[in-house]
């Protein structure tokens, strides 16, 4: 899960990480009363949307004067945001943050994120922040300075300190980068999180240290105990399919291409789509039914893929284990009926009780196109899409 | 031979009193020589009592020492389930085989450091398979886990991957042209896990009765690169290599938790070429793992 950068803030501040002073906005008022309350000559507007790259977007403005802030907030909420990350067709800007403007003296890169080769939490700096890191990794990997912490053990102030100094902050200020990179991981540990990247963490002109920006992902698997991480979702930032998806336990992502897939298993999904690729045509989504396909499940399943406009022709593929294809084929039957499909269906079923699952199909007087294995079931369903 | 497991390995079903545990405890009863393996049960609060036969114990260690099992497997729901694992280790199993999806990656990272941190110590070892895994099979001997066992047929071909359905499929593939399995093993789809590829290729070449091995990995991760460095320099045996997510666009998490592309060198694309450069006969159309594999032999 994602949340924005204000939240990522709020996190931050409550683990004594510091930051610049500000709060959200969602209306060109607010953004001009946010800036009133604070105080100051300087401030930041920045577009809230879950994705990075905002400033080349136009979605980050320093404001020299509350008309400004009231000029750039104006600009800002509501554009279509396009960088990087979100695609040509870019992402609405509904919420503002508002903050002090800093006196950057130097910028640097930090970031906690969980190694899967050594099973470590990894804590990573550079010197060369506000930059695109993946850049710096692949240009100058040896400016990125890491450090693994045994979760068990804890981060120790030896690693916080080799990074500091590592990076290049001058003595004065690193007791402060010390305390910050050791929180930074206190936060990361007890949020549950995934990913904190703080790009760019900031040297001002009078010695102290902050996070400037703050982008947080959060472990799925441990939503359920992290109940104020939840509270920051923000579903209009996420795919409305994709959330639709998930309350029937379905895992459904949205892609470009034309046909569809039902599959169970991620694996088996994700094969599936690459061996309509493979036939010259495109997935038009990943969709795992998973272990227990009901009817209303599978039911489901179609609806969403349906909505697409894109969607063409649909592929089931089943793998019948615990779940049975007769089981499978009745909902598929019952699913093409609720649905009234009229796109080219082609449907393989493999396993347990796949005969009788497939004289289910037949006699459904369906015109559902039989496969025996993926190959074939790929170059059907391509064909007749093709038709 | 077989890897891991055989019809002789004694099992401590944890998490056996749940709706999945008893479901597949009675599936893995009926298979082959499940009967005789399937030896206890934990839950402490339903210790002295017995199900589909099998006595319930307090703990692991108990089970283990009234029994004699070395490896158990793990049903329990994703907050109790790093902390089973932990009780087994504690127990000096051989083997834990964890089939829960969905366990906070904090916790894994946590339990495997102190599982690394106790042999580090001089403790046993005790190896894990999962989490989020199928489990394994060895066939017509056992099966411990949530695989459909008809579909395996007993052989001399080695099974690995990360993806249960994807590892059915190839089981699948190879049985219908009659070239049985030694054993299945699925690792998982979790990103911070026990065995790795890398892991089970090594035990599949020092297996006397292997004589090749179908090789499954997805998007995401480092360890099918590892494996297959690993296998340019040892593997005495063919390998057949699919990876899955040629189409997985990246920074999407596709179902498994693990399977997320988070840079260049973790895309499918990537994995397949490394793969075929340490020697694996590759193919991007997975129906064709099975046939691709018989023309090796």
């Amino acid at each position: 899960m994602k949340i924005h950068e204000y939240q990522g803030k709020e996190i931050l501040r409550k683990f004594g990480v510091t930051t610049p002073r500000g709060n959200p906005a969602f209306s060109v008022d607010e953004a001009v009363k946010v800036a009133t309350d604070l105080g100051g000559q300087v401030w930041v507007v920045k577009a809230q949307i879950h994705a990075g790259g905002r400033g080349k977007g136009g979605g980050v403005k320093v404001a020299k004067s509350l008309a400004e802030v009231k000029q750039y907030a104006s600009q800002i909420l509501g554009m279509q945001l396009v960088t990087h990350q979100t695609g040509p067709q870019g992402r609405k800007v509904k919420r503002l943050l508002i903050e002090d403007g800093a006196d950057i003296k130097k910028e640097y890169y930090l970031a906690v994120l969980t190694d899967r080769a050594s099973q470590k939490v990894a804590v990573m700096a550079s010197s060369e922040g506000g930059m695109d890191i993946e850049k710096v990794a692949h240009d100058t990997p040896e400016k990125i300075l890491k450090e693994f912490v045994d979760p068990v053990v804890g981060m120790t102030d030896k690693q916080a300190e080799n990074l500091a100094r590592g990076i290049g902050v001058p003595d004065a200020s690193l007791k402060q980068a010390v305390t910050l990179i050791k929180n930074l991981y206190r936060c990361y540990m007890e949020t549950d999180a995934s990913l904190a990247e703080i790009n760019p963490m900031i040297l001002e002109a009078n010695g102290n240290i902050k996070a400037l920006d703050a982008k947080f992902n959060f472990d799925d698997n441990s939503l359920y105990r992290q109940p104020e991480i939840v509270a920051y979702r923000d579903l209009d930032e996420e795919d409305p399919d994709e959330v639709a998806a998930s309350k029937f336990d379905l895992t459904y992502i949205a892609l470009d291409g034309n046909i569809g897939c039902l599959v169970n298993g991620a694996g088996l999904a994700m094969a599936t789509m690459d061996t309509i690729k493979l036939f010259g045509a495109e997935p038009a989504n990943f969709l795992d039914v998973g272990g227990g396909a009901t009817t209303e499940k599978v039911t489901e399943a179609f609806k969403i893929m349906l909505k697409n406009p894109a969607v063409k022709g649909i592929l089931v593929n089943i793998f019948g284990g615990i779940m049975k294809c007769d089981t499978i084929a009745e909902g598929v039957v019952a699913a093409a009926r609720v649905v009234h499909l009229n796109v080219p269906l082609v449907v393989r079923m493999k396993g347990t009780n796949d005969e009788i699952g497939k004289k289910i199909l037949k006699d459904s007087g369906l015109p559902i196109i039989s496969a025996d294995n993926m190959a074939d079931a790929a170059q059907k369903i391509v064909a007749a899409v093709a038709h | 031979m077989s890897i891991l497991i055989n019809k002789n390995t004694k099992v401590i079903t944890q998490g056996i009193t749940g709706k999945t545990g008893q479901f597949h405890t009675e599936k893995c009863q009926e298979y082959a020589n499940g009967k005789n393996c399937f030896v206890a049960g934990v839950n402490p609060k339903k210790a002295g009592e017995k199900i589909f036969d099998i006595p319930i114990y307090a703990s692991v260690k108990e089970a283990s020492a009234a029994t004699g099992a070395t490896v158990s497997v793990i049903y329990v729901p994703p907050p109790g389930a790093a902390a089973a694992v932990w009780e087994a280790v504690e127990a000096d199993l051989d083997l834990v085989i964890c089939i829960t999806e969905g366990i906070p990656v904090r916790d894994m990272l946590e339990v495997r450091n102190k599982m690394k941190a106790k042999v580090a110590a001089g403790g046993k070892e005790t190896l894990l398979l999962g989490p989020n895994c199928p489990g394994l099979i060895t066939p017509d001997e056992i099966k411990i886990g949530i695989m459909p066992g008809h579909i395996h047929k007993k052989g001399r071909i080695g099974v690995v991957s990360r993806s249960g359905t994807l590892t059915y499929e190839a089981v699948g593939q190879l049985t219908d042209l009659g070239l049985g399995q030694t054993s299945a093993v699925g690792i998982g789809g979790d990103p911070i896990n026990g065995l790795k590829h890398i892991d089970i290729m090594k035990l599949f070449n020092d297996d006397p009765d292997t004589d090749a091995v179908i090789m499954i990995g997805e998007i995401g991760g480092p360890d099918e690169a590892e494996a297959a460095t690993w296998c340019k320099a040892n593997m005495k045996k063919p390998i057949v290599g699919f990876i899955a997510g040629v189409t997985a666009p990246a920074g999407k998490r596709m179902g498994h938790a693990g399977a997320l592309i988070s840079g260049g060198a973790d895309t499918a694309e990537a994995k397949l070429a490394i793969m075929e450069e340490c020697g694996f006969k590759v193919t991007r159309n997975p129906a064709e793992m099975g046939k691709l594999l018989k023309s090796l032999l």
